[in-house]
Formats: C-alpha cells, structure tokens, sequence
C-alpha cells in the first residue's frame, strides 16, 4: 500500500534560508499521516537543509546539493523529484513560483494527476481545493496510489522547530535524471529579484495593500509603504493598481497573484473584485478604506472607513505611532 | 515554423458563478462561456510571432463538448489559421488527460512552440502545460512575460515570485503565459466572418488513443466560508482602537 510509505516534502527556500512557507507546507504533509521526509534541492543548500532539520516532525532531511540545481529549473528538479518518489507515498510542495512550475512535470511522469492548491487535508486521499478563484470548494478524492499535492500555505499554521537540541538526520542524495537529457535544454539567463527589507507577502503577519485609487508609483512610495513600514508589514496591490503600473507584478495579490491569509489585511482604495478578494479573503481581520461605500471590499472588511485615503492614512500612521508609544 | 495554442472554454471571467444547492458542481446552464483570458494571451502572442514573420502558421486546438469549437472560432477570429476539436461527451476533462491529448495532437502536427495559458480560470489547476512539457520531454518556461523568439531557441523572462527570471530554451519548447505579457486584440468584424470559413478539424479522444477516465472523485462542490460585513468606523483613532482589541497591532 502507498500510503505506509512516507511523505516527501519539497522544500521552499533559496539555498540560505529556509522560507517560511514550508512550515505551513509541512504542516499539511504531516496531516497525510505517514513521516515526512523534508527535499532540499539546490547549490549550496546546506544551510537551508539544517533549517528544514530543526522542524518538529521532519523524520529525515534529504540534501541534493549541485550546480545542476542552480535557481531550482523545472527540467533537472522534476527529474530528481521523480526519482526519488519511488520511495514515497505522497510527494508534496508549497504552491510557489517554483514548485508550480516543477510539481506537474512530476505528476505527469508518474501518470498521477496533480491535486492543486490543497486547502484542507480530510483525509490521507481526500482534499478541499479552491476551484472558480474560490468561490467554490471541490472536495476531491485522489484515486491513484501515490499522490502529488501543491499546498496552499495561507491555509494552513507553520509547524514550529522541534523542542531540545534535536535535529533531522541530513542525507546527501546523488543528482539524478540528468540523463535524461532535459537538463541541457533549458538555461538560466538572469535573474531580477526586488531587494527588499520588507517582509515577504505570503509570510507577513501584516499587508498593507493599495488599489487603482492610489494613483500613481510616487503615491505607493509616498503614502503606502511608508504605513506598511510603521507596521512592519508587507506591501501588496490590487491587479488594477499593477496593471497600471503602480506597484510591481509581484505585489499582486488575487486569484492570478499571490494568496495571502495575515492576521492583518488593510485594503486601501481597493474596490474589491472577486479575484482579489480571492486572494486575500482567508485574513483574520481585515480593514478598508475606501471613498465609495458601495465598494465590494466593504462586504468582507471587518473593520472599514469610508474616506479619502490621502486623509486616512497619514492620520492612520499618526495613530499606530501612538499605540506603539 | 507552426504555433500551436490549447485553448479552454471556461466561464466567462466576468460572471460570478454559483454553487449547485445539491453540491454536485457549479451552475453551469445558460451562463455566458468565453475562452479562457490567459489562452487569449496566449493567441496573441501566437499571433504575434507570426505576424513578425517568425512563424508562419498558428493552430488553435481544443478539448471538449458540444460549442467547444466556438471558443476556437473565436481564436481564429482573432488571427488563427486554423482549429482542432477534440471532441468528448463532457466538460471537465483533467490536465494530466488533456495533456496527453495535447501530446498526441502535437507529434501530429509537429509545432516549434506550444503557448498556453498558465492556468484555466475554472478549476485553477495550473497544470497543463507543465504536464505537457513532461510527456514530451521539451523544455518549459512558465509565467511568461516577455517572449524573444531565435531560430534555435527562445529566451522568455517570467513571472516569479520577487521578481523576474529569465531563462534559454532550445526549441521545441512550452511556453505559458502570465497576465502581461500582452494586450489580445479583439476581433474585428470581418475577421469574424472571414473566421466562419477556416477549417476546424475535428477529432475524437479514441482517434488519439486516450483513456479519459478522470483520476480525481469530485466528492462535492461547496460555498466557502462567507465573511459577513463588519462596521464602519468614523476615525483613524477609533480604527486603531479596534485593530488594538483584536489582538492584531
């Protein structure tokens, strides 16, 4: 039987440090049942591997270390992936960037048909997913022996670190499925990554996010980060704000963006279609402001303020400073 | 040089759907479909490529029931050259089964570049064009945002998270596309008419040898948790207050 094998969980992280979205992650691996054996996969990765180590319920970390898994491409991790899910039940990932990209090239090579942006686990083969940008729940059950599942981490708590001194055993594994030739085909070019001392969107505890109506990039830089910074929050934007280039693309949050779930979620001159709202509605509290009482975001918001932005949130900055005083 | 370009006939973006009160799926009767607008970025670019005169035909194909083959009218409105329908009993047929499909029809026609959407906007799978890149074993690169398209290799720039990667394939290859990478065209009347005439070729799942048995019991389908409005607060102070007491300041 499948599922007395143990569960592997790709690890998200970027070879130094271990990104915070893989406790959730592991938390769902964990509800599978079976001991969750932790990948890391990258080039000098053994950082992020004595990270995934200190993890409560991590049986084994596996570290495949090589030049060939330099910025993690879909070909050689897909690869590897397959390789090793012989030994494995179930082989699991956070739904980011890169293991949206790699995890169907397992799934397809293994003639298992992926199961997406899990939200809850019911049972070691039955999951809830969001289908129509969550405006509804599938609730599934995965028929073929093993299973492949991307997790949607803003679904789920982040385990914390093993108490004590205690560690997971660190297993180098050998580069495997090269020869397949994939590897060779597709190269790293560059790379673009926004330096940024904020925290990251789908880890913040708090997001502060602006809309169309902020109105320009100078306006985000003069008026939203400055909020989120007396926060110690993350910036995002409505697709309208990115579209019309005031923030970022990697600022979006929604159903084609990031999916988010802070304790905090403020939502400034964002009107609220049913795709941000999709990416955003799971927050635990969640504020807006907006000029238009009318606004969709004021069906959700627990907390809202019908004004002008350009009022509230200077004022609003005023206010936290005094509380933090 | 051919373009091959999936596309899905999904609800149309702009329709807020409803859950069937028996939980067996989605309403789906009499409610506006369109294509998928990610496939729509995809024939644009298809389109785009050609009219640069780096391809010289782009195929538009798709995977479905009965009207399927509007939503690829649509795409040869839009430029396409011609369509493929794969033709089934129903809607929903799984990404790893239409990539497998996709697979058969693409040693068929023998295309350099396949351009999909990165995801349908209905069941939010983002699968297929991985899967397909897998079975073929060709490169991929997914979330594309710019395409610069070489005779022996393509170099597209994506969308990941923190910022911007860009990666070589050699061709053939899988693309697929994120949000901007460009603006599809509308199409104009003529274009529509002059549509009506294009070939569609239609084929069926057992012409490509497929099982189509799904893998995934859908066990029931389900409203999410709603959220109810909370209030309305007349201050910065009196927010601050409240944020305070919630315990998330």
């Amino acid at each position: 039987m499948a599922d007395s094998l143990p569960t592997l969980l790709l690890a998200e992280h970027d070879d130094a440090s271990l990104n915070p979205v893989t406790a959730r992650a592991l938390t769902a691996a964990k509800a599978l049942g079976a001991p969750v054996h932790m990948l890391v996969v990258g080039e000098n990765a053994r950082a992020a591997a004595e990270a995934a180590a200190k993890l409560d319920g991590v049986a084994e970390v596996l570290l495949a270390d090589a030049p060939a898994y330099a910025h993690r491409l879909a070909e050689p991790v897909a690869a590897l992936g397959v390789a090793l899910a012989k030994e494995y039940g179930a082989v699991v990932a956070p739904s980011t960037a890169v293991w949206k990209s790699v995890m169907p090239r397992i799934a397809a090579l293994l003639d298992v048909m992926q199961v997406s942006d899990v939200i809850a686990v019911v049972a070691p083969d039955i999951f809830d997913r969001p289908i129509y940008a969550g405006n509804a729940i599938q609730r599934v059950r995965a028929t073929d022996g093993k299973k492949v599942l991307t997790i949607r981490t803003a679904s789920f708590a982040a385990t914390g670190e093993a108490t004590g001194a205690s560690s997971a055993p660190i297993r180098a594994v050998e580069p495997a499925g090269t020869a397949a030739g994939n590897a060779a085909r597709s190269s790293f070019v560059g790379e673009d990554i926004a330096a940024s001392a904020r925290p990251e969107l789908t880890a913040a505890r708090i997001i502060v996010s602006g809309g169309r109506a902020v109105g320009s990039a100078e306006n985000f830089h003069a008026v939203i980060e400055p909020l989120a910074d007396a926060l110690g929050a993350a910036v995002g934007a409505s697709r309208a704000a990115v579209d019309a280039g005031y923030a970022p693309n990697d600022w979006q949050v929604g159903q084609t963006g990031k999916v988010v779930a802070p304790d905090l979620y403020i939502a400034l001159g964002i009107s609220g279609a049913i795709q941000h709202l999709a990416g955003m509605k799971d927050s635990k509290v969640i504020v807006a402001v907006n000029k238009d009482e009318e606004a969709p975001i004021f069906q959700v918001a627990d907390f809202g303020i019908v004004g002008d932005l350009f009022e509230v949130v200077p004022a609003l900055k005023t206010e936290i400073a005094k509380a933090k005083a | 040089m051919k373009i091959l370009v999936p596309v899905k006939r999904v609800v149309d973006y702009n329709v807020k759907i409803r859950v069937k009160p028996d939980g067996s799926g989605v309403e789906l009767a009499n409610i506006k479909m369109s294509m998928n607008p990610f496939d729509e970025i995809a024939v644009e670019e298809a389109l785009r490529l050609k009219e640069a005169g780096k391809a010289s035909e782009v195929v538009a194909v798709s995977i479905g029931p009965a009207k399927t083959d509007e939503t690829i009218r649509t795409a040869l409105a839009m430029g396409a050259d011609r369509g493929i329908w794969v033709k089934t009993d129903e809607a929903g047929i799984e990404p790893l089964t239409v990539a497998k499909l996709l697979k058969k029809v693409v040693e068929a026609e023998g295309p350099t570049l396949v351009i999909l959407g990165k995801q349908a906007i209905d069941d939010d799978c983002n699968q297929t064009g991985q899967m397909l890149s897998a079975l073929l074993g060709w490169p991929q690169a997914t979330f594309a945002s710019k395409v610069v398209l070489g005779d022996t290799g393509v170099e597209v720039t994506r969308e990941i998270d923190g910022g911007l990667q860009t990666l070589r394939l050699d061709l053939p290859a899988v693309l697929t596309t994120d949000l901007r990478l460009n603006e599809p065209r509308y199409a104009s009347l003529p274009n529509i008419m002059k549509a009506k005439k294009k070939p569609i070729d239609e084929k069926s799942p057992a012409d490509l040898g497929v099982d189509l048995a799904p893998r995934l019991e859908i066990l029931s389908t389900s409203e999410p948790a709603g959220r109810t409005a909370g209030i309305k607060v007349g201050s910065a102070a009196e927010l601050v207050d409240h944020l305070k007491k919630a315990g998330v300041l």
